[in-house]
């Protein structure tokens, strides 16, 4: 494994990811499709494996000492996660099903204990659908107003208006970095303005824990979500984060087992942070994974991973403009410090699904679609795109195969 | 890996880049709106049926190659047919899709022409609902015009 002394080489941080280092028919497999989820290295498969076979058991209910073992490694990855993103306490870590969930819980706890009639709730045109959904639900059931911060022609927030459009919001939610467009948000700035109008202010990180180093504290966000097979854990989990004195306040959001301390035929009093939020059993050996992940990234260093993706961006972006000149759309900033290793693409009238089913001839993995996007998909005009993102793992080669490939899709259409 | 060529045979892509019946029919012929929540296609069917009998058939919306030519192919082949036929030519199409509803007897005598070309896509299973988004489009707006 890299470590943190060592100089950052992808070529050699690839050699973790076992999926990675399968061949198809003779050529390697080209994974950039890790915006959707990242490949999974060799510690936290083998830590996961391990737990299982050697450690696994109920936690937080068992007296006995397996119980007890699980527990802790159980807790150990939650202080891990707490530490990865700078939270001044595990309290403040609530697991989930995925970050979605985390925002439906933001949603129903917060927002239902929070919002009546009128309230307004500002989101942003770059969002997921799982950021725009929930707010649409509680939408028909309250009756809250919906407003919308939109993009500039080089696909960033247009905050000329940022004032006007908080003025009387109760809640800012927006993305760190568009899964689409690869944009990065100004996050501070979004988060200062939406308290400097007396709003909280929410930020689905999805796209941005995996990529770069994540402090909640100097964001100055209120509550944080993002999901762990982003960022090399498993799938099935999910982090909430939140300032603990917000937590505190709200509500529960699923009801059972582990989230009470008494339950009474005449009612129930909640545990304390963070088994709050956390209902029923919880991904025991996925939390687990978690923690490998992030002690795994830490390793390798976040800023270095920042550094290489803004490098790949800077490739990706020559080579594909070089090669494809005006064949080739990128929906997204020119400027690789602006934005991840994400790019969506328009190229030579194909449609996307098209163009991925052919680049799969070459081991090519890219998304087609609308990600989850539908309402910035019809204001950048377009249907659906492909898209390519690239993480730590990812090589020139990658994206030499990936303009390779394009070019033979011409063949075809 | 199958081949990409099973997929992408000369008629799909003959009907992909010269679309028939693309356009739009005014009412009273009705219209159903289909969607593909995989790729975030959408076609829209145009129907007339007079008598028990498909007159007329167009469509439009935005898809990849293998949704547009298979809804073109469709709309050369039940133009002119019964409701009923039509019915039958669906079931026996979906039955190639390997999307046979084991309630309904498929015939498998009928002939489905140029669109047997879409038998390949079975062997890419992630793009059979590309192939059948204009037909169960198609299914809805008969259900709209028997009512």
């Amino acid at each position: 494994m890299a470590g943190a002394n060592t100089a950052f080489d992808a070529a050699v941080i690839r050699r973790d990811f076992p999926v990675l280092a399968q061949q198809i028919e003779g050529k390697p497999l080209v994974y950039l499709d890790s915006a959707n989820t990242s490949q999974k290295p060799n510690i936290v498969i083998d830590t996961m494996a391990k737990f299982m076979r050697e450690s696994y058991a109920p936690i937080n209910r068992s007296a006995y000492t397996l119980a007890a073992n699980a527990t802790e490694l159980f807790e150990s990855a939650r202080n891990s996660v707490a530490k990865f993103i700078n939270a001044n306490s595990s309290q403040e870590i609530v697991f989930t099903k995925n970050a979605t969930e985390a925002l439906n819980l933001l949603v129903n706890s917060w927002g239902r204990a929070n919002l009546k009639t009128g309230d307004v709730v500002l989101l942003t045109h770059m969002e997921h659908h799982a950021n725009i959904v929930p707010w649409q639900m509680l939408q028909q059931e309250r009756g809250i107003e919906l407003r919308w911060v939109p993009l500039t022609s080089d696909y960033q927030l247009d905050l000329t208006s940022l004032e006007t459009l908080l003025s009387g919001v109760k809640v800012f939610s927006f993305t760190s970095m568009s899964n689409v467009l690869g944009t990065i948000n100004p996050v501070e700035k979004l988060c200062a303005a939406a308290h400097a109008a007396g709003a909280i202010a929410i930020v689905d990180a999805c796209q941005s824990v995996p990529h770069t180093h994540t402090d909640v504290r100097a964001l100055g966000a209120d509550f944080v979500t993002f999901s762990s097979h982003k960022m090399c854990g498993p799938s099935g989990l999910g982090v909430l984060w939140g300032r603990k004195e917000l937590l505190e306040a709200m509500p529960p959001f699923l009801g059972g087992g582990n989230m009470i301390s008494d339950v009474r035929l005449d009612g129930f009093t909640c545990a304390e942070l963070p088994a709050k939020f956390e209902a029923g059993t919880p991904p025991i050996a996925e939390v687990v994974g978690l923690g490998a992940a992030v002690e795994f990234l830490s390793g390798v260093g976040m800023a270095d991973i920042r550094q290489h993706e803004i490098a790949m961006s800077s490739y990706v972006l020559d080579l594909l403009t070089t090669r494809f000149g005006d064949d080739i759309t990128i929906h997204g900033p020119r400027n690789p410090e602006l934005r991840g290793a994400t790019f969506s693409f328009a190229f030579r009238g194909i449609h996307p699904h098209d163009l991925s089913q052919v680049l799969d001839q070459s081991n090519v993995c890219v998304r087609a679609g609308h990600h989850c996007a539908k309402p910035l998909m019809k204001i950048i005009g377009a249907n659906a795109t492909a898209r390519a993102s690239f993480y730590l793992y990812n090589t020139t080669a990658d994206a030499d195969a990936l303009a390779d490939a394009l070019d033979s899709a011409s063949d075809i259409f | 890996m199958p081949g990409i060529e099973d997929l992408y045979r000369e008629i799909i892509l003959d009907h992909y880049r010269t679309p028939r019946n693309r356009g739009e029919l005014q009412p009273p012929a009705i219209s159903s709106e289909g969607h593909n929540p995989l790729c975030g296609d959408d076609i829209r069917i145009y129907l007339d049926v007079a008598d028990g009998v498909v007159r007329d058939v167009k469509f439009s919306g935005q898809g990849c190659s293998i949704s547009q030519s298979s809804t073109s192919m469709m709309t050369v082949a039940i133009k002119g047919k019964t409701v009923v036929e039509v019915g039958a030519f669906v079931r026996r199409f979906k039955h190639m899709m390997t999307l046979a509803d084991n309630d309904e007897p498929v015939d498998e005598s009928i002939n489905l022409g140029d669109i047997e070309a879409l038998q390949g896509v079975v062997k890419f299973p992630v793009r059979i609902k590309c192939a059948t988004l204009g037909w169960n489009t198609l299914l809805e707006a008969l259900t709209e015009a028997s009512k």
